[in-house]
């Protein structure tokens, strides 16, 4: 009896909050991101076959490091083409999309992003029978005195366009290889208050990063803003044989900070890696 | 009876009207220093954390840092006035961190100029409104954009202000713990603020650059004074014994760091396991110090 009368209030006072708390926090999903990226697509929500890793807490809002994984292998029959990445209340959500290949052996992707407050971090990604696969993350913000920005831009901006493979293991042939991929670039971001300084300065970031082994597509990727200084990827290749690692990355500089309407040409940077399974 | 309570209510908004003077200690002559408590900042202490002062001349008073929030501002402003009649002529800002600035607002007076180092406007603009946000937020601090003021004089290497019968020589730094950190000597007593370049039993934040500190420590240790001040911490007075904890700490993070690279590790498993020696030796280990990994690992990865 004393049961059946305590229950409903249990529930009601610690369901209500949560129920909010979510409702609030998939509104820029619902009401822009969905409609801007997936208009009328369905997309399932689940971690069968993508899975997002993330720190419960950014512990530095200017590098969180976030790790998509996929559950299923790259086949020419049934692959993941595209995995989107969106940091629901960044200032500019759109962190990056990338672009994979049955050649890509598995579609992993691991990189650092910029956190600027509490958020869902979700990755969406798309079949190549055209099926759509959701899967998020809440991450809470970081206290303390560090910003979304980058400790020391001025060094990476005197390495500005330096980009490095590093290899995780022994390289096998046949399989799919871990691999590295470090660009030293600031990525600014464009958003500082320039009515307390009069210091103007436009964002400056990655936009398009292509590798490439021996000519095949490797990961093709679209990139933004909320990607950290010296911008860095993890992902999977598969060489038949010895050959080149090549990455073409470039940059933009767009007048506002969360518009991509007006935006100048950037530079190009490459490297190429030799690799001998 | 009626007389008396009507008393006791006008000696409470007496009370509450008057300005907090924020308590200061004479650390050695005309050299006045707030310490801050061991906290990270949130709605309760709202940002007031960090060491804050002033050092008083014949003519000028120079005050250190400006608070955590306006109103802490606003009783160190008051501490000042309690202590002399000189005026305050500047207010030194010795970086960018929230809990060293949020207060210049106010200072704002005639005659009253905000001292920085050359980078710190940009950092200020670049970090300003992700800080405003967060004292919103966070700190439980309502602050606008007329709160974050620039320095009027900048330092490019070293100036020297005169507070009339005394001299501060300040020195920007090269990027340590951020990239604009600016310290203040006084030459009468030997006496320097070294701000968040050293902490003591509050663990070190960086936020610059670790081979960048540790350099500049190596600098500092080389040269003697009486009294040194940390952003975050106790009164110094065996330089550089005292800052030898920290130095420990930054080397252990710079050892064991590039070790995890040279392994192949990835700063997401650095951050589980790198200087957690250290872990019982520090205030505050748990709230900073995986950021600190993360910003050295980020930093040491491209060496080589």
């Amino acid at each position: 009896m004393k049961y059946s009368k305590l229950l409903p209030t249990i529930f009601i006072t610690t369901l209500l909050p949560i129920a909010a708390i979510a409702a609030e926090d998939e509104k820029i999903w619902n009401n822009v991101l969905k409609p801007e990226y997936f208009a009328g697509q369905a997309i399932e929500e689940s971690d069968n076959i993508i899975e997002l890793e993330a720190p419960v807490r950014a512990e530095d809002p200017a590098l969180v490091p976030i790790k998509v994984t996929s559950k299923v292998k790259q086949t020419k029959e049934h692959y993941i083409k595209k995995i989107l990445v969106l940091v629901d209340n960044n200032p500019f959500p759109f962190v990056g999309e990338f672009e994979f290949t049955p050649e890509s052996g598995k579609a992993d992707i691991a990189m650092r992003i910029r956190v600027n407050s509490n958020s869902n971090i979700r990755a969406i990604a798309q079949i190549n029978d055209g099926k759509l696969m959701m899967t998020k993350k809440f991450v809470k913000a970081s206290g303390g005195c560090s910003a979304p920005i980058g400790a020391n831009l001025d060094e990476a901006m005197s390495r500005l366009g330096k980009i490095k493979f590093r290899l995780e293991n022994e390289v096998k042939a046949g399989e799919p290889n871990l691999v590295q991929l470090m660009i030293s670039h600031p990525n600014i971001t464009g958003m500082q208050m320039d009515q307390v300084t009069r210091f103007v300065k436009k964002s400056h970031f990655v936009k398009d990063v292509k590798v490439t082994f021996n000519g095949k597509p490797v990961l093709t990727a679209k990139t933004d803003i909320a990607i950290s200084a010296d911008p860095n990827f993890r992902f999977y290749f598969v060489p038949e044989k010895a050959g080149d690692l090549k990455a073409e990355v470039t940059d933009t500089s767009c007048e506002l900070p969360t518009k991509r309407d007006v935006c100048a040409k950037g530079n190009t940077y490459t490297e190429t890696f030799k690799v001998q399974p | 009876m009626r007389i008396l309570l009507l008393f006791a209510l006008f000696m409470v908004s007496v009370q509450t009207t008057a300005a907090t003077v924020l308590p200061v200690k004479e650390i050695t002559t005309g050299v006045y220093v707030h310490f801050g408590k061991h906290q990270f900042p949130d709605s309760k202490n709202h940002g007031e954390i960090a060491n804050l002062g002033f050092i008083v001349g014949q003519k000028c008073v120079a005050v250190i840092d400006s608070g955590g929030n306006p109103e802490q501002g606003l009783a160190l402003k008051q501490a000042v006035t309690e202590t002399t009649q000189t005026p305050i002529c500047y207010v030194i800002n010795t970086h960018v961190h929230p809990d060293h600035i949020n207060g210049n607002s106010a200072f704002k007076a005639a005659g009253v100029k905000l001292v920085g180092h050359h980078k710190l406007a940009r950092a200020m603009s670049a970090r300003g409104s992700y800080y405003l946000d967060k004292a919103a937020d966070q700190l439980g601090v309502k602050m606008s954009a007329a709160d974050l003021i620039p320095p009027d004089i900048e330092v490019k290497d070293s100036m020297k202000l005169d507070l009339g019968g005394r001299t501060l020589v300040l020195k920007a730094h090269p990027t340590a713990h951020t990239d604009n950190d600016l310290t203040v000597y006084d030459e009468k007593t030997n006496t320097i603020w070294l701000s968040d370049l050293l902490f003591t039993e509050h663990v070190p934040t960086l936020d610059g650059s670790l081979k960048g500190w540790l350099s500049e420590i190596d600098k500092l240790e080389k040269q003697s004074f009486h009294y040194v001040i940390p952003g975050h911490g106790e009164l110094v007075t065996d330089w550089p014994q005292s800052m030898q904890a920290q130095k420990h700490y930054l080397t252990l993070l710079l050892t064991e760091i590039r070790a995890a690279i040279k392994k192949g590790q990835h700063l997401e498993d650095a951050v589980q396991t790198v200087g957690y020696s250290e872990k019982n030796n520090w205030a505050l280990f748990d709230d900073y110090h995986r950021k600190n990994v993360t910003t050295a690992f980020a930093e040491l990865e491209w060496e080589d």
